[in-house]
Order: C-alpha cells, then structure tokens, then sequence
C-alpha cells in the first residue's frame, strides 16, 4: 500500500513537505487531483499520482497549468473536491482562468497549490504569488511547516466551501522539500462524482452576468478578512513590547531567534498564515502596544505594506520596518542567522553572531555547474546543429527543462530564455528583426505545454526559422513525468492515449518536417543543414528516450566505451561534447565506465577512431 | 533539548538524501526530534547536494553559514567549498576519494592536492576526520554504500545523540532489501575506521 494511504491515526511518519501536502490533501477527502508538474511542488503530484492508481483519487498530468485548472475548476464545480498543483510561474500560465474563476466560484473544494521558489533554486523568476490573493481577491493560507501544511490542507478545503470559491495555498521551496514527523490523522472517503446543474446567468461570464459576479467577489473578501481575523492561522505567541510580524518558514527563523536571543517577556509574534485578505482587526490590536514593529517575509513586503496601511488607520505612531537597506531584502531567501541578528539589530539587543571560516586563503576552486547527463541524446543533437552551422551566425532561443543546462559551454545551445513555450515565439520575433539563422530548441513537454500557438503562428506569419523539439519521451527536468507524447502501455499504465509530436507538426503545416534519430551523428548533421537552408518554416524532431530514465528502468543497451591507445590526444571529445563521463588521468583522456551509456556519439567524432566500445 | 546541527554535502548522485534519509528515521525511533531540507531539481544533473538536519529543539529546517555543529563531506572539493558553513569548533568528516568536476576535465580550474585540502580545513575547524569511503565501500561490496560508510564515521564522531543501533535498525527499514547486508558492513565498516 502506498505510505499515504496507510489509514492509522496517530501514526507518525518522517515526510517531505510535499508528502505531507498530499497526505493532507486524501484526509480531506481530495477527489481531482490535476498538474502541471513543476519543481519545487512536483513529488505532490508524483504522489497523486502513484495513490491514484491504487484508490478512488483521480489524478492527471495536464498539459498545462490553465488546463490543468480549468479542467479542477468544472470537478470543483460538478461539487467534488479537487485541487489543482503547480509552481509559482505556473500561475502565470493559469491566470487568465484563475481569475475569472474567482468571480464564478465552486461548489466543491477547490485548492489551488502554488509552490514559489525564493532563490531560484530551480526557477526563471522568484516571483511572489501572495500578490495573486490581491489580484484575483481570493483566500490565501500559508503553513510554516510540512506538520501544519499537512493539517491546513483540511482546513484549506473547509474554507474553499464555506466561501464558495477557490482557496489559493502557497509554499515555498523550504517548505516542500523540508522533512519532519508528522501524525496521520484520519482518511476521509472522497467522494468521486457529482452533477452539474444548469444556471448560466450565474455561469457565463458574459459582462452581465460578471458584473453581478463581481460583487458577490467583494462581498465574499469582506467575509474572508472576518475570518482571516479570527483565524486560530493567524495566531499571537509570546508577550512584550516589540512586535515581530512573520508568516511562513521565517516564523521558523523568527521563533528559534527569540528563544536563542532569550527574548521571552520582550517579543511578542503575529503567525500570520491566512495571508489574504490580510487579518485588519487583529493587526490594529497587534500593532497598538508595541514600542516598534518589525515584519519577517521573505519575497515582496506584501504584509508590510498591509500592516502600514492598517497602522496608519489605527493611528499607530511607532516604527514599522521589513525590507530595508539594513534589515531585510526583497531578494532570495532568509536564513536563521539572518532573522536572529536583523531582530537583535532592530530591538537593539547584544547579540555575538558565530563567525564563519576564513575562506580567503583558499584557492580558485573548479566549478561543479549541473551538465547534462552522460549519454544524454540533447547533448548530440546541439552537437550535431553545432557542426551543421559552424561559420553561421545564429540564435539560438531555448526552452525550460534538462535542456536549458546545454546553453553552458561547450556546447552553447541556449541564447534566449523567459518562460515555457518562448523558444518558438521569440524565434519568430528574432527571425523577423535579425540577420542572424534562428534555430530554437524546445522539449517534447513544452512543446505541449505552450509551444504549439508558436508554432502556428511561425506557420501563419510565415518566420524564416528552424525550430528542434528534443523529444526525449518523457518531461525529464522535473523527475520524468509523463506528458501527451508518451506510450503510456510501454510504461505498463492503461487508459491513456496518445499524441504523436510529428502528427502535430504535420498538421499544423510546416512546410519542411524531419526526424532525426540524434546519436546518428553524420545523419543529424546533414538533416540540420537541409532543414536551415529551407526558406521558412522547418521543425526537426530529434527522437531519442531520455537516458537517466532508460538507465533506472534497465532497458540501456549500449555497452560503455574506452579510450584506446590510439588516442592523439586531440580532445575533440571532451571540448565539444562536454560529456560528464569523460576525465583526464595523467594527461590522458578516459571514460568513466560507470557513467557512460554507450550512446557511441564521441565515438563516431574521434578523428582518430580511437574511442571504441568495450568488450 | 539542545540542537545539534548537521550540514552533509555530495555531489548529485552520491546517494546523500538516503543517508539523511537513514538518519532521520534513526532519530524518529529514538524520539529525537528532527527537521531537515535538501535541494531538488537541478543540483541532481551532477551539481552539488546539500542536505541540512537539525536535531533537537529548534523549528528551522536550514543552518546558516558559520552555523554547522557538525559537517559531512562526501567528497573532498566540496568540503571545501561550502567550508563557510563551518565555525572553529565545527566536527568535520571528509571523504579523502575525491571526484574531480567536468570542468577540470576541460581545463578550467585544477583540483586541488587531497593533502592540501585536508591541512586547509584541520587548520580552520575543531577536529577533522578523514577516510577512504569509497574503498571501505568496495571493501563491504558495493562502490554505492559510501553514504552508508559515511554514516558510520558521522555516529562515531559521537556528537549526534543518535546510536548505532537506532540507524542499522533504520537502515534495514529503509534501504532496499537485496543492500541492506552490504549497507550494514558499510556502515561498520566507516564506524571502525574513526
Ligand atoms: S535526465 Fe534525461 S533529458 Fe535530462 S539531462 Fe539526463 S538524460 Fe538528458
């Protein structure tokens, strides 16, 4: 049985944030689960998805975030209690469905999960997506610790029905992958179907019917900060003068500070975890006897702004800081150390801080930056566009996943880059205002995801570029979910279909379509330069499966390679190719057995021949 | 309940989350409380890893530089590297088999001298433990368990209040089954070599 599904009570378990997110989630009885998946919330959905297939939950992989809500928001609203799971940017790709979907509500609970990632431990952006709450005026709750996520969750549902209208629930990347006990507590059997009733003037957003929606949104925020207000989320600790404002993981910093600082009787704290609409009463009551405010958030100052607002109306005349040149930033993350000596500053207390090593004496040390894997068939393909365009001046716009690593050098495949499904966009704005050849890279999942509309309108305003969809069969950056391209009965699941890339391409009409198989290096090579000399239009699908995940599923079949002794010592293979297994011994080039593939692509680019596989 | 805090850094693929993993369970037997993070995603394409765990009476989940009670290296370049994380009293165990970076492969950058490396870190925290993990691993039968052999020497070091014996029970439950001897001679194996 999975380890969520185990229906004990009281058990304790060590889980992940995001364990703890999705068990939460089955106690309260979650139906509809759906995904688009995305670092840091995605071992939610992989546990959504691995429950599903041994329980009533159903779970899928949308082929992107707007879908993946829209398809939550009509589960919700045919009364089943759904969620819905992305990353912070992924919000972005849902807004224009999430926003409107305030104003129609739900019958069912519906959370929306938003995973943000302050310090961009795997992002574009660290965005801050309590501002979502203000713009979309829907509820936000905020857990401080994978335990209280796990419980919240419950609560997140309850509120979502009680308001009728979706509730957002954000984390942030300490948060999902931290790890703690936590109690289990009881499983709640989902119900898994429901029924929709017709009523299209509360239901179809034509302007009439939204402008009655729209102020039933208001009425539900005034509902939401009465409840915010009296919410046991939005909790007071300790007692004192100095008032700490802190929601989160920086109330984890701020708590283990006033403990380590001995600041008992001195500081007082306001939990804030309902964070929309922000608690007004009980800020006004926090703020009114405290010498001196200061307010721990990381990202935006979203609260602060709020507690000056309500301050100001409370007519409160002491100092409230939060970002500040001296105290804290809008940048990255806190850390303890941090938080403990910003309140020792701002409340003037002694503090001795722990002096880290010197490191000044220390040589340059080499750099570890994450490379594709060994063997990994992206790295052949940049190779092959690489030879195929040497002498050319070239853009090369790049998409979101393993292949974005390949912009480092050797290879240098990646030149442009601001969100998924931009490769294909920006390549045709590139091509229109450019001398340049336009050759965009793109993975199979992307491409699904938001790279088709790019597509169409190359085809449609006719762009001068070759656009490459590194079909890898899987959507492997994120931990090797599946994605519409994939043969799902090969990965012994039933029930899917299936969406063959190349059909797409086809249909949409690009005039010069090739599939290339990348560890074919020559072959490559020659269907890249036919494909950029064509005037327009062209797409090579470059097919090859993903190699970490043939490697953990046992199907590689290529033995590994050495470095005979016929090696010159040229080192085309390590300078071009970049390949992780390679290294040098004693001034001699040599391939980690262990690491490689057998993929034959440094072979076939020796001039001497000398690479050879063993026996 | 004093905290006791623990830095591990790897590189991708080291198998450095099973040990926090090991450890964490170890400490959930005893009662101890425990919180720990670790960074996904990207770091795993053979980047660096780094898990942090706090033991005892603390809500943080990550340490701040200079903060490390005690520090595990699972390979010698990146004990260096995140060296900040240390003060002068901090515990340091080092793997000495080292696992040089592409990058040097390429020519930017040199690895620095094992020995160097070990009198540059004796001389800035409290005590430095050096072994062979890698070849007491193959010496208990698989080149993988050296995260297992590196738990070994980390309960050695006797700062944890964590027993032998809690994290081999813990390493029967959650390693897999056909490595749970090997892990268990790994384990002794790092144990014995401090
Ligand atoms: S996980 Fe797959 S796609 Fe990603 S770098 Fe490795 S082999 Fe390439």
């Amino acid at each position: 049985m999975h380890k969520l599904l185990i229906d004990q009570p009281g058990a304790k378990k060590l889980l992940l944030g995001n364990e703890a997110i999705a068990r939460g989630a089955i106690e309260a009885g979650l139906a509809f689960a759906s995904t688009y998946p995305g670092t840091p919330s995605s071992e939610i959905s992989l546990n959504f998805f691995q429950v599903s297939r041994e329980s009533d939950l159903y779970f899928e992989y949308s082929t992107n975030e707007k879908v993946a809500l829209e398809v939550a928001a009509a589960a919700a609203n045919a009364g089943v209690r759904s969620m819905c799971v992305m990353k912070h940017v992924g919000v972005n790709v849902a807004a224009d469905a999430l926003m409107t979907l305030a104003y129609v509500g739900v019958r069912g609970g519906l959370v929306i999960l938003t995973a943000d990632d302050p310090y961009m431990f795997s992002s574009q952006n660290e965005q801050d997506n309590r501002y979502y709450g203000k713009l979309s005026g829907l509820p936000i709750l905020e857990p401080s610790s994978a335990e209280e996520a796990m419980e919240m969750m419950g609560y997140a549902f309850e509120l979502s029905e009680q308001l009728a209208e979706p509730v957002i629930f954000r984390t942030t990347t300490r948060l999902n992958h931290s790890t703690a006990p936590v109690v289990f507590g009881k499983i709640t059997k989902p119900v898994t179907s429901g029924d929709f009733t017709k009523d299209p003037f509360n239901y179809v957003t034509v302007p009439a019917v939204s402008r009655k929606l729209h102020i039933k949104l208001l009425k539900n925020i005034e509902k939401a900060e009465a409840l915010a207000d009296a919410s046991a989320y939005n909790f007071i600790e300790g007692s004192g003068n100095f008032g700490v404002i802190c929601n989160g993981v920086s109330y984890n910093y701020v708590a283990d500070a006033v403990g380590d600082l001995e600041l008992d009787g001195k500081v007082k704290i306001l939990r804030i975890g309902f964070s929309h609409p922000m608690p007004g009463s009980l800020i006004k009551s926090f703020v009114k006897d405290c010498e001196k405010v200061l307010v721990v958030e990381e990202g935006e100052p979203y609260m602060e702004e709020a507690v000056k607002a309500f301050a100001q109306e409370a007519g409160y005349t002491g100092s409230i800081k939060g970002k500040a040149p001296e105290l804290f930033s809008r940048l990255f993350e806190f850390d303890p150390a941090m938080v403990r000596a910003n309140i020792a500053k701002y409340f003037n207390i002694p503090y001795d801080p722990e002096t880290p090593v010197d490191l000044s004496d220390i040589p340059e040390l080499p750099q570890r930056p994450p490379n594709l894997c060994a063997g990994c068939s992206h790295r052949a393909t940049f190779y092959a566009v690489n030879r195929a365009t040497e002498g050319m001046e070239t853009i090369h716009p790049t998409d979101i996943g393993c292949y974005t690593l390949g912009f480092l050098p050797p290879l240098s495949a990646g030149d442009f880059l601001i969100c998924m499904g931009s490769s294909v966009s920006t390549g045709c704005g590139f091509a229109q205002t450019t001398d340049k050849k336009v050759i965009s890279y793109i993975g199979d999942s992307t491409f699904f995801h938001s790279g088709i509309p790019g597509l169409i309108n190359a085809v449609f305003n006719n762009h001068d570029m070759t656009l490459i969809i590194l079909d890898n069969s899987t959507t492997a950056m994120t931990g090797h979910q599946p994605n519409p391209g994939v043969d799902m009965e090969a990965l012994n699941f039933d029930g899917f279909g299936r969406v063959s890339v190349e059909s797409v391409v086809r249909g949409i009409g690009v005039p010069h379509v090739s599939v290339i198989r990348p560890y074919n290096v020559k072959k490559s090579i020659a269907a890249v330069k036919e494909a950029i000399s064509h005037k327009g239009v062209s797409v090579i699908i470059a097919q090859q499966a993903c190699t970490l995940l043939e490697r953990s599923m046992k199907k590689l079949v290529g033995k590994p390679f050495y470095v005979s002794d016929k090696c010159k010592n040229h080192r085309n293979c390590i300078n071009d190719l970049g390949c992780p297994a390679f290294y040098v011994e004693n001034e001699k080039v040599r391939i980690n057995a262990g690491l490689c593939s057998g993929c034959g692509v440094c072979a076939q680019i020796c001039p001497e021949r000398a690479i050879l596989p063993l026996k | 309940m004093d905290t006791t805090r623990l830095i591990i850094v790897a590189v991708g693929g080291q198998g450095n989350l099973l040990s926090s993993r090991v450890l964490g369970e170890a400490a959930c037997r005893l009662d101890i409380p425990v919180r720990m993070s670790e960074i996904h995603g990207m770091a795993q394409r053979g980047g660096v890893v780094e898990s942090a765990m706090v033991f005892g009476d603390a809500q943080s989940t990550i340490i701040s530089d200079g903060e490390a009670d005690l520090f595990l290296a699972f390979e010698p370049l990146e004990a260096l590297r995140a060296l900040n994380r240390c003060n002068s009293k901090t515990i340091v165990i080092t793997n000495t088999s080292s696992l040089p970076p592409f990058t040097a492969a390429i020519g930017k950058g040199t690895y620095p001298d094992i020995e160097a490396i070990k009198q540059l870190i004796k001389e800035k925290v409290g005590r430095l433990i050096t072994l062979d993990a890698n070849a007491l691993a193959r010496e208990a039968g698989n080149e993988l368990s050296v995260n297992i052999v590196l738990l070994g020497a980390l309960i050695k070091a006797d700062v944890l209040p964590i027993t032998a014996d809690s994290v081999k029970d813990a390493i029967r439950e959650t390693t897999k089954a056909a490595f749970v001897e090997t892990n268990l001679k790994a384990f002794d194996l790092g144990f014995a070599a401090v």
